[in-house]
């Protein structure tokens, strides 16, 4: 198995309703992959079952070849649009969370030694995404954008094999916007992620992926909307030509 | 200017809230004196004098059959037995509030029964109770934790199973297991909010223990108020009453301020 992480023909329904058919799908490590498309597509389905919310109805998804159970565990980081951080820990407090569930399974806090180390460490991943100045910050004390970095942070130190971003950027400003993607870019080249971002925001998507997937039905009852689930209609790995072009015409009023 | 855009600065405010209070004892203190004044032995509405005078006794005055001070042993006793039955509910809450807001296999084990104890009216029990328990302290102590600890079990579990999922699963990743997301991320979250619960049990819990008092004790607040009752002795009922809602509204405040000095993130305050 070459891929990091791979879909093979999975299926998710509810009951009747079928939101993902038939998804083949393999990512290499490294990849900065973006997903778009209209709602009520499934990318949020999609994003879900990578980071194991939920299971697959049919077909099997591989993490570097061995089936994933479906349960959130620290080979997937994820940032959500909102509520990623811990509103009662400090931003320090926030990015030592990873290291002391890993440290210390019985109490969940570390100490002495073992404590300072992972202070520091989370430290320099604050520094990293420019929140050195708010080690001590409680989350309600930081802009939108300073909650994202400090988010980005959090998943990051504990190093996952997959990143998953959900529709990160949407409540931010544009101007903050651009700031977080120079940010994600850095992070993704310095520490060679693999990363998997759910996006409403195509020329986002076409900027900051190596490839894009738009997700869509392929198929189409007007008499049982449901009956067909969407799937990867759109599968393109971009070189710099293409990325300087921008999203093709056909593609924009999709999102 | 609207009505709803006036806004009174924070002295006026105060001068604002005073005047009625200030108002209601005026309007008493005529009462009285109008009272006292067709019968020097009226009862009703004694004069500010007259529970001074009565107040004093009971702080200060040691009753010889006792040997102790009337209003101290009063308000002990009441304190012991509020106090204890709220640590018995407030622990309680905590346990089972968490579980039940963090386990989905607790809360369907449990959620049913907490929901059809936590209708039924406690004063109602209160027989059982001193049956089962017999009429000394257990039997009161028993009735205030088993009066709030329902209402503040389900509030904290709705509460809980009501953070934003996005925690839970975030907490996941970072590699929580069920035990490290109770500790670290529900139980820290739930402590501010069972204090607010708390807050608004106080009063239920005071009236539990009044009556639980007033039916079968020899010494407390709620017992004492019953006992002097028979003799109109409204001197003392009035002061006792007061005496009552100065030692709530410090229980009140002592509350906030522990809340808001240990989760400052809670209040908006950071650090």
């Amino acid at each position: 198995m070459s891929a990091l992480l791979s879909l093979q023909d999975v299926w998710v329904e509810y009951g009747d309703k079928v939101v993902l058919e038939r998804v083949n799908l393999d990512i290499a490590a490294g990849e900065f992959v973006s997903v778009v498309g209209p709602s009520g597509a499934g990318k949020s389905t999609f994003l879900r079952l990578i980071l194991g919310q939920e299971g697959p109805t049919r077909g099997q998804l591989l993490l570097d070849g061995t089936p994933l159970a479906p349960e959130c565990s620290p080979d997937r980081g994820v940032v959500f649009q909102r509520y990623s951080v811990f509103p009662h820990l400090t931003a320090l407090g926030n990015v030592m969370f990873g290291l002391e569930c890993a440290g210390a399974p019985l109490l969940g806090k570390l100490v002495g030694a073992g404590r300072r180390a992972a202070r520091d460490k989370a430290a320099a991943m604050l520094e990293a995404v420019g929140l050195g100045h708010n080690l001590n910050a409680y989350p309600a004390q930081l802009s939108g954008g300073m909650q994202q970095r400090l988010a980005v942070a959090q998943a990051l130190v504990t190093h996952p094999r997959v990143l998953l971003l959900d529709e990160p950027f949407g409540a931010l400003d544009p101007g903050i916007r651009l700031d977080m993607h120079e940010l994600v870019t850095a992070l993704w080249q310095d520490h060679g992620l693999t990363i998997v971002m759910v996006t409403h925001d195509i020329t986002e998507a076409f900027k900051l992926g190596t490839r894009v997937l738009a997700f869509d039905k392929r198929r189409h009852d007007p008499h049982a909307p449901n009956r067909y689930g969407a799937t990867a209609v759109y599968d393109v790995k971009l070189d710099r030509k293409m990325k300087a072009a921008g999203p093709p015409p056909g593609l924009v009023g999709a999102g | 200017m609207r009505l709803v855009n006036i806004k009174p600065k924070s002295g006026l405010r105060i001068l604002i809230g005073a005047i009625p209070i200030i108002l209601l004892l005026i309007a008493y203190a005529l009462m009285s004196a109008a009272r006292a004044e067709a019968d020097p032995n009226d009862k009703v509405l004694p004069t500010f004098l007259a529970m001074i005078r009565a107040a004093v006794r009971l702080f200060t005055e040691t009753d010889p059959r006792t040997g102790e001070i009337t209003a101290l042993a009063d308000t002990w006793a009441s304190l012991w037995r509020l106090g204890a039955g709220v640590l018995i509910a407030t622990l309680s809450t905590l346990l089972l509030g968490i579980a039940l807001g963090v386990v989905p296999l607790v809360r369907a084990a449990l959620g049913p029964v907490i929901t059809i104890i936590a209708v039924i009216p406690p004063i109602a029990v209160l027989p059982i109770l001193f049956i089962a328990l017999g009429l000394g302290e257990a039997s009161k102590i028993a009735l205030i934790a088993i009066g709030i600890a329902p209402y503040m079990v389900r509030d904290l579990a709705g509460y809980v199973a009501a953070l934003p999922a996005e925690q839970f699963l975030k907490a996941q990743t970072l590699g929580a297991s069920s035990w490290q997301l109770t500790l670290r991320v529900a139980l820290p979250q739930a402590l501010p909010r069972l204090i607010e619960t708390l807050r608004l049990s106080m009063g239920p819990a005071w009236v539990f223990l009044i009556s639980a008092e007033a039916i079968a004790a020899d010494v407390g607040l709620g017992y004492r108020v019953f006992l002097v009752r028979r003799y109109l002795a409204m001197d003392i009922i009035l002061p006792y009453v007061a005496w009552i809602s100065a030692l709530a509204i410090l229980t009140d405040w002592a509350l906030l301020t522990l809340s808001r000095k240990s989760f400052p993130w809670a209040h908006g305050d950071g650090r």
